[in-house]
């Protein structure tokens, strides 16, 4: 029931994914950071098995690091993107990782870009893409709405809508949600949507 | 492949171990390099022999980042020390995927000492033609370091030291002139001392700063020039003082 959608907008990319850790039918907690920020400006919104996605993003996050140590300069979004699929490649057919991942991120010379990356390791630059079950309803409603060059207003709105169609159609739908954005000024935390605060000590 | 097992570094009858001395006669060779740490700041300064015409400067760079909050400079065998330097960076983000915590100097600087080790006690190999000098600050206490690491693999703290070319003349130097300092008296600090043995001016020497909050950062060649400037009316200034009560007198 993990969602995790994305689009790109005029000079940006935005990513929101569902913040539920889940067992079976225990939910651990509300507040899981699904997106990672891989550097200063990438982002990685990773659905699947909890220890994969994980260790999958720790593991890309600290060879892009390294690169960056040894080059002197950061990798592009295409050459992260490559590297993040050449992994999950490698390992497909040894001990494959259940993981699928958004990777957004913003280069001086190429602007915003978005890919989508499947636990199959297949790769797509994209515009829009979304993972998971909530993708039935974000992927139509992003369909219908979205246009080229959005503003972060717009983004967002879209965004908004998307999640509100999550929430409404999903059975099992989860209730908390995070955005980050990522443009020239660097990867970050957007907002969270909160329907369920995970502190009961605040009611108290 | 059997030829290549045995060992090159062994024991002479007086209990030397002459590869690894004829390392540190190589070291002795290589470029003169200063380590000086202040409070808040810590400053490598590295010599840089005249480069040749048709060559790139910007694609020598002799002090080198290990991580967000260490540094490396080093005297001796270069191509080796990019050999040493990469197995640190890998080391640096290994530490950080496994414990998720950035490394601290100490142990950084244990790591590559210890690769320094092996490579005197293993088959086939020689030892690493280097001394390095290792900064940085403790990721949790905000603390400032220095560390020397030699081909023997030991290593030790230092406030100051230097290595290379004529390294004694610069330790005495700084034995004589140390004292605690912060910000831009520890550079000139690391300068002056660099002066002793080094040709004044800017395109000989390289010169980098680190400070907790903006990690590390290389001098410019300017900005190098005017600090030799300052230190050189410094100089002449206190000439000028030692000759004035004389004459009074």
């Amino acid at each position: 029931m993990e969602c995790v959608f994305g689009l790109v907008g005029e000079g940006f990319a935005v990513v929101a994914a569902d913040t539920s850790a889940v067992h079976s039918i225990l939910v651990h907690k509300s507040n899981e950071d699904k997106i990672m920020v891989l550097d200063s400006h990438k982002l990685i919104a990773a659905s699947g098995e909890p220890g994969d996605r994980v260790q999958f993003t720790e593991y890309i996050q600290k060879n892009v690091a390294l690169y960056q140590f040894r080059n002197g300069i950061p990798l592009t979004t295409a050459a992260a993107a490559n590297f993040t699929r050449g992994e999950l490649a490698t390992a497909l057919r040894k001990n494959p990782y259940s993981v699928n991942i958004l990777l957004a991120g913003y280069d001086k010379e190429t602007g915003p870009a978005l890919y989508y990356i499947d636990y199959i390791a297949t790769l797509h630059k994209v515009d829009k893409g979304a993972f998971g079950y909530g993708s039935y309803f974000s992927l139509s409603t992003m369909d219908r709405h979205y246009h080229s060059r959005m503003s972060v207003e717009e983004a967002i709105d879209l965004v908004d809508k998307c999640i509100v169609e999550i929430r409404s159609r999903l059975v099992v739908a989860p209730p908390n949600f995070v955005i980050k954005i990522v443009d020239k000024d660097g990867a970050r935390e957007y907002a969270w949507r909160e329907t369920v605060k995970d502190s009961i000590a605040s009611s108290a | 492949m059997a030829r290549y097992d045995r060992a090159i570094t062994v024991f002479s009858p007086d209990g030397h171990l002459f590869q690894v001395e004829y390392a540190l006669e190589a070291v002795r060779k290589g470029n003169a390099a200063v380590g000086v740490r202040g409070t808040d700041t810590i400053v490598l300064g590295v010599e840089k022999k005249s480069t040749a015409k048709l060559q790139d400067s910007r694609s020598v760079r002799k002090i080198v980042n290990l991580d967000d909050h260490i540094a490396l400079a080093c005297a001796g065998l270069k191509a080796d020390a990019r050999v040493l330097v990469n197995r640190a960076r890998i080391e640096c983000q290994s530490h950080r995927l496994t414990v998720e915590d950035p490394v601290t100097v100490e142990y950084i600087t244990r790591y590559i000492a210890g690769l320094q080790q092996k490579y005197t006690q293993s088959g086939g190999v020689r030892p690493f033609g280097l001394s390095t000098l290792i900064i940085g600050f403790d990721p949790y206490s905000g603390a400032p370091s220095l560390y020397q690491t030699d081909p023997s693999g030991t290593f030790s703290a230092w406030k100051a030291n230097a290595t290379g070319r004529n390294s004694n003349s610069i330790r005495e130097f700084l034995e004589k002139n140390y004292k605690e300092t912060s910000g831009q008296e520890t550079v000139k600090l690391a300068i002056r001392a660099l002066l002793e043995v080094v040709e004044s001016g800017g395109k000989n020497i390289e010169v980098a700063v680190m400070t907790k909050e903006q990690g590390l950062r290389q001098l410019e060649e300017a900005e190098i020039d005017a600090i030799v400037a300052e230190i050189d009316a410094e100089k002449a200034a206190a000439e000028a003082a030692k000759k004035a009560p004389s004459k009074e007198t």
